[in-house]
């Protein structure tokens, strides 16, 4: 049966996220790129190859806790940086309410990162989302299909390259040209009448 | 004896498409169940039917253009998402709200609030069996629905928070009947309660079904009531308040079990602690302006960018004999089709078809059209005349003000750089946008974190081991919308 809880106004001390982006330094030196700060909000940014490790210290360490994962997404910073995509994880502590954000830079030539499935259950649908959107591949996902587009799509929609308008469907979907290809099948069965 | 029947008929699993056309899935969900006899041993959710790219179009227009498609996310709370999206926007453009617009967005938060709950109830119930309460809870939500017609005029997509405020500001009239509202909501919620709360029926197919437990609820993402049927108290106007809740005084219902019955509970709950907030916030409502002062980021009021104060009121736009190149520029940004003239030869504005959209005096290169005071009852003579002597200093003031506007509007405004994220609590469980801004009008990126994507991703772990009869259950406990989940 459900209970009321009563109200708190005594927030529990969280870690300064810019001691968590330095803490990741100390730990993870030749892996930090950078350290954003923009409104109050830290991301760091990191290179792609050990980026699960650093999130797993960051989920298991004790003092930071960084048990909800609130967002996981892709960027496609196409002609604006050098390295073309970065996958960003959103963090948040619900115990010490502390929030922090990492971006792993991933290179265009064969865009892959490992996957965070191991730690947060919840980046399972994101990250076949990441894959459906900009082609970026989970190592380790335990099941990367495409989630919003149809299976036999071509093209990532979400990169910067892919047109906001595409050609005329029935030229260019095969699954629209099946359909249409059955409904000229099936017109002999139409009703009369 | 059950071993031998076995051998004789071979049982095997079944392999059963529930969806995407199926009433109790709430919209577009497929899911193809593997089942053994009734039992469920796996469920493999299918969504995107109702994708629309709404990331995408997003980084085509501007942070103002963007705002209406924010409704079509979550169509039973678009409030909610309109205010999470003014949000998130604000805290990029870095201005602040009027305390009136803050309380009068968190009311009309928590009426979203209330609504949607009485829609989930509603269509859970009803899913399981409850007929009644279904006409009940929209006996309520269409009051809430006809007070959200009172303010902005539409009942679903309501687009009435804008970025900086509010589009209109509420009568006194709305305020009192909400105040009724209030009054007599408590005493509905229990008819709800009498209804279905000790139902034999309803306790049988709601208690321990799809139990999750706190810790596995918060790693697989879970948010909102859904997540706080499990015990975990994460409420983001708790955590990270917005708006106006951090004036006010409420609490968060969390459950024990975390099973269906205990998610119900919460939002019971969640419904009165929706109703307590509303009369703090009626009582406290100050007065004050509805919308941010931030010349440089958002969009004037009319009379403000076009201060007209030439007596008459009246004015026309010509075009100069001498200067017109003939080049057909305004001909061809005329929507009215008022302009006529051949290739080389200076045009003529027939101004009983001119609209005054002032399309013609932005887009001409060579300053060849004229704001001048003159009605439609003038000649082409008196309007050539008029045309030809000195500008009021009022009428140029106010061409510059439109021509100021037009760039603002096509070019958008210049928002700093960065990346930011911003959660909200919707009705649902943790809305989030993320942009990435280049330092233009439009965002490089925007990103919508939807509670409804991340707990359709749940119910395979919520289904396993349960009934068929289960599945709608679980679909209706973890109230999911589709135009959300898809995007």
């Amino acid at each position: 049966m459900a209970v009321t809880e009563v109200r708190t106004t005594i927030h529990p001390a969280g870690t300064d996220p810019v001691q968590i982006a330095e803490k990741i330094k100390e730990l993870f030196p030749d892996q930090v790129i950078d350290v954003a700060n923009f409104r109050d909000q830290v991301s760091v940014i990191i290179k792609k190859d050990m980026s699960v490790a650093i999130l797993k210290y960051l989920h298991d360490d004790p003092l930071l806790s960084f048990d909800h994962l609130q967002d996981l997404t892709a960027v496609d910073y196409l002609k604006k940086k050098d390295v073309r995509f970065e996958v960003v994880y959103g963090l948040y502590s619900m115990k010490y309410r502390h929030q922090i954000r990492i971006r792993a830079q991933v290179a265009e030539d064969n865009p892959s990162i490992g996957s965070a499935v191991s730690i947060w259950e919840g980046a399972n649908w994101h990250e076949r989302e990441c894959y459906d959107m900009f082609g970026i591949r989970f190592n380790g996902h335990p099941d990367l299909r495409r989630i919003l587009m149809p299976e036999d799509w071509e093209g990532y929609p979400l990169r910067k390259d892919y047109p906001l308008k595409g050609p005329e469907l029935e030229k260019d979907w095969i699954g629209f040209r099946e359909v249409i290809r059955r409904s000229q099948e099936l017109k002999e069965f139409e009703w009369e009448g | 004896m059950i071993e031998d029947v076995e051998k004789i008929f071979d049982t095997r699993e079944l392999n059963v498409n529930m969806g995407p056309q199926h009433p109790a899935t709430h919209g577009v969900l497929r899911l193809v169940l593997d089942i053994d006899g009734e039992t469920i041993v796996k469920v493999t959710p299918h969504v995107g039917y109702l994708h629309r790219g709404i990331e995408k179009l997003g980084e085509s227009l501007s942070y103002f253009q963007a705002l209406p498609l924010t409704d079509r996310l979550d169509y039973v709370s678009a409030m909610s998402n309109n205010i999470g999206y003014c949000v998130a926007v604000e805290k990029l453009f870095g201005i602040e709200v009027p305390e009136r617009a803050k309380y009068i967005r968190t009311i009309v938060g928590e009426m979203s609030r209330i609504s949607n709950h009485l829609l989930w109830l509603a269509t859970h119930a009803l899913d399981i069996g409850a007929m009644t309460v279904f006409i009940y809870c929209f006996r309520e939500r269409e009051w809430i629905l006809d007070l959200f017609e009172m303010i902005c005029g539409a009942r679903l997509t309501v687009t009435y928070p804008r970025v900086g405020g509010v589009r209109n500001d509420v009568p006194q009239e709305f305020l009192d009947s909400i105040w009724k509202f209030t009054d007599e909501f408590p005493s509905r919620i229990l008819e709800y309660e009498t209804l279905i709360d000790q139902n034999r029926i309803w306790l049988q197919r709601t208690v321990g079904i799809g139990v999750i437990s706190a810790e596995e609820a918060v790693n697989w993402g879970m948010t909102g009531p859904t997540l706080r049927g499990s015990g975990v108290s994460y409420d983001i106007r708790k955590h990270m308040p917005y708006d106006a809740y951090d004036k006010v005084d409420f609490e968060v219902p969390i459950g024990t079990t975390g099973d269906t019955y205990d998610r119900y509970r919460c939002r019971m709950l969640e419904m009165r602690q929706s109703n307590n907030i509303l009369r703090q916030l009626i009582e406290k409502l100050p007065a004050g302006p509805i919308m941010a002062d931030a010349p440089k980021f958002l969009l004037q009021p009319k009379d403000m960018m076009m201060p007209i104060t030439h007596p008459t009121k009246e004015l026309a736009y010509v075009i100069e004999e001498k200067a017109c190149k003939g080049c057909g520029m305004c001909l061809r940004a005329c929507p009215a089709k008022a302009i006529f003239g051949e290739k080389k030869q200076p045009h003529v504005i027939k101004q009983d078809l001119c609209l005054q959209c002032g399309n013609c005096f932005v887009t001409c290169k060579f300053k060849a059209l004229k704001l001048i005071p003159g009605g439609k009852g003038m000649t082409e003579e008196q309007l050539k005349e008029l045309a030809a002597g000195p500008m009021p200093e009022e009428i140029t003031k106010a061409a510059e003000y439109m021509v100021k506007h037009f760039e603002f509007v096509k070019k958008g405004p210049k928002v700093p750089e960065g990346e930011l994220y911003v959660a909200t609590e919707v009705p649902k469980g943790e809305l989030g946008f993320y942009f990435v801004s280049d330092g233009s009008g439009k965002p490089f990126r925007m990103r919508l974190r939807s509670p409804s994507f991340v707990h359709a991703g749940v119910l395979p772990r919520l289904c396993k081991g349960h009934l068929v009869a289960d599945v709608i259950a679980n679909i209706g406990t973890i109230d999911i919308v589709l135009g959300e989940c898809d995007r």
